[in-house]
């Protein structure tokens, strides 16, 4: 994974709530077998109009947001399905960091293991984040992870929380597999005293079929 | 000093924890996973890509579901060659990675979550996760069950744990009897109006009270199912006797002594008095009625005898935008009669409402009646065991003769992955979870209702009160 410090760039106001992941990515595009490539079905109903053409009403569509690193939103950002698809997609168009009020939780910590940076932050805070979007290109906005604060176009910093181990995990752009994998033989010691009912259906259960 | 009292979560959750970390995460033991081909490719390549296992085979199960076709030629036709791709990918990742494999020509495939708690891969007590939001669903048994992404599903195949902070307890206790006419998804779809799509963030939510406890185990699983349109983790019921019922003889469930063992331990599990909840709702079931959604989210519900609501009388000005929103795209008008508007196309099945207790709910409002002109009625069973259940209760024929098509098991228009979807600006009454837009196909609108309500709106051609057709 890519590590995440700091990020100053161009941050697209998008204010909405509720934005769904079916929003984010429609199910129509999840048919791909690879992480990369979903950037341009990024939102993707509100990005395109019916004929495949740009609704260039849409920020994403308008200069200087198409080089947005940054996204501001309202609550509950993510909400709906697990489906990955949702971080690899911004991240594919370019997107590390979403700041929104709260977000749904499996989107949350998708980000996470893709390397994008969720920073809640007031709703008010947000408005503020929002206002100064507007202003463009003029008006980049700073995400410094080391020392969890916003920087805004006019230099005030605006402190935000993260979860200490996945602030960790994203600086240092730690594979979290392999750190587990570092816990196997605690893992071994826990499966050693499961009870007998809880064995699986084996691996010869289903191999044929009996249709 | 005596134990805490704890919740179900908090003793499923203990039994767990393999280690916790330093700052409090917790290295999760995961009992069950469920995968399938559309959240599983890029997990599946992220082993390989590092030369890893799967560590437990034998306590995984992959699936077919989410895009697979339901029409009856569909072993040879798969016509949406990236819909073949990735079924021929998970068909070429269980074997390389020995995982057992669930094809479409056999019996028992179907929606994860259906198939799970139907072949006695779920039980209470256990954790299971799989890459799909609704995997909320199995802990209707008593399981703490939840969705993860692709990145979690590498995660689990490769270590059988998760590294998570434990969620916060909320309880949603619903007493009393519920009305004529009403179903455990007019619960559900109840409690997300009363709560909203982020009333339950952060939190599991355990359903109790009187009306949860009366429910057979397909509402329970209703219930459950939809825990994840209120925003929360995961959904359970306490696991009783209704339970054990369900588990016993299943195939994959336990049998003779160990059962016993099981269920010795199961009973142990239900939240002791005074376990601590951070957030507490009540609803009165004998307040509840059908209910139908009109906007584009799940809380945007209200009884089918309402009207669609009005945005000049909401005083909040995002809020009035996000109806005017949803009014404009659902094409409804303010004080509409919702019994009065008119539908397209019926969709009974989902992981939500395609068990055989769904459809005889159905075929018992649908016999002897006929589907109305110009609109099509589809149900899709959500296993094939299921369907041939069904077929030898005779409802295939029950809902053939009424008009409905009877079609072969899999999510089918839930999500509109396959070739089951909406054309722009049809809309539909269904017994799926999501009415987001575009959900069941782009521009598609849909009316999230109970398969008793499907049906009925499918005779009339509109949103109906299932209890006027109702003896
Ligand atoms: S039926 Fe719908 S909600 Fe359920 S698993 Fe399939 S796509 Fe997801």
């Amino acid at each position: 994974m890519t590590p995440f410090t700091t990020l100053t760039g161009i941050a697209a106001p998008l204010p909405l709530a509720n934005v769904d992941t079916d929003k984010i990515i429609p199910a129509r595009h999840l048919k791909t077998i690879q992480r990369t490539g979903l950037g341009v079905h990024l939102f993707d109903t509100l990005r395109y109009n019916a004929d495949g053409s740009e609704n260039p009403d849409f920020v994403l569509n308008r200069e200087p947001y198409r080089h947005a690193e940054v996204l501001i939103a309202y609550e509950n950002f993510g909400c709906g399905s697990s489906r990955e698809h949702a971080p690899w997609a911004l991240l594919d168009f370019g997107i590390r960091c979403v700041i929104a009020p709260d977000f749904a939780d499996i989107f949350h910590g998708n980000s996470f293991k893709n390397g994008i940076l969720p920073i809640k932050l007031p709703r008010a805070v947000c408005e503020q984040l929002m206002e100064d979007s507007r202003l463009g290109a003029n008006a980049r906005v700073t995400i410094d992870l080391e020392r969890q604060v916003v920087i805004r176009p006019n230099g005030e910093e605006i402190p935000f929380e993260v979860d200490a181990l996945r602030r960790k995990m994203l600086l240092e752009g730690l594979d979290e597999i392999g750190q587990t994998l570092a816990h196997t033989p605690a893992i071994g010691r826990y499966e050693q005293q499961q009870p007998a009912w809880l064995s699986g259906p084996g691996t010869t259960a289903l191999t044929s079929t009996s249709a | 000093m005596a134990e805490a009292p704890r919740s179900l979560f908090d003793k499923i959750w203990a039994a767990h924890v393999v280690e916790t970390l330093p700052d409090g995460t917790a290295l999760l033991y995961i009992d069950r996973h469920l995968t399938h081909e559309v959240t599983s490719p890029q997990a599946f390549e992220g082993l390989r890509a590092s030369g890893r296992k799967v560590r437990r085979p034998d306590a995984t199960i992959a699936v077919v579901d989410h895009n697979v076709p339901t029409s009856a030629d569909r072993l040879t036709a798969i016509n949406e060659p990236e819909s073949a791709l990735q079924i021929a990918t998970l068909e070429k990742n269980v074997v390389e990675f020995g995982v057992p494999y669930i094809p479409l020509n056999d019996i028992r495939q179907g929606i994860v979550h259906v198939i799970g708690p139907e072949l006695g891969l779920s039980l209470p007590g256990i954790t299971l996760v799989c890459g799909d939001s609704h995997t909320s669903t199995h802990g209707a048994l008593g399981a703490l069950a939840f969705g993860i992404g692709t990145s979690e599903v590498e995660h689990v195949l490769a270590t059988q744990t998760l590294l998570q902070k434990p969620a916060k307890n909320m309880r949603v206790t619903v007493d009393g009897v519920l009305p004529h006419g009403c179903t455990a998804k007019d619960i559900v779809l109840a409690i997300i109006g009363r709560i909203g799509t982020a009333g339950g963030t952060g939190h599991v939510i355990e359903f109790a009270g009187s009306a949860i406890r009366a429910l057979d185990m397909a509402g329970r699983m209703t219930v459950c199912n939809m825990s994840i349109e209120a925003g929360a983790r995961a959904g359970m019921i306490a696991p009783d006797d209704t339970t054990f019922a369900y588990v016993a003889g299943r195939q994959f469930a336990p049998k003779g002594a160990d059962l016993e063992k099981a269920i010795a331990y199961w009973k142990t599990l239900p939240s002791d008095p005074g376990a601590h909840f951070d957030r507490e709702v009540q609803i009165d079931a004998a307040t509840i009625a059908p209910m139908v959604t009109w906007g584009t989210n799940p809380e945007a519900v209200l009884p089918i005898t309402g009207v669609v609501p009005d945005p000049a009388a909401e005083p909040d000005l995002e809020r009035r935008g996000q109806i005017q929103r949803m009014l404009d795209y659902m094409a409804l008008t303010p004080g509409q009669k919702l019994d009065e508007v008119p539908i397209d196309v019926v969709f009974i099945g989902s992981c939500t409402n395609s068990r055989i207790e769904d459809i005889r709910a159905a075929a018992a409002v649908a016999r002897g009646r006929h589907v109305a002109p110009n609109v099509r009625a589809l149900v899709v069973p959500g296993s094939g065991l299921v369907k041939k259940q069904a077929e030898e209760e005779g409802l295939d024929r029950i809902l053939l003769d009424a008009g409905f098509e009877w079609r072969e098991a899999g999510c089918s228009m839930c999500l509109g992955m396959n070739p089951d979807k909406l054309t722009p600006g049809q809309r539909s009454a269904s017994t799926s979870n999501r009415n987001f837009e575009g959900r069941q196909g782009p521009g598609g609108r849909t009316h999230l209702v109970s398969p008793a309500m499907a049906a009925a709106a499918a005779v009339t051609g509109r949103l109906t009160d299932v209890r006027e057709l109702l003896a």
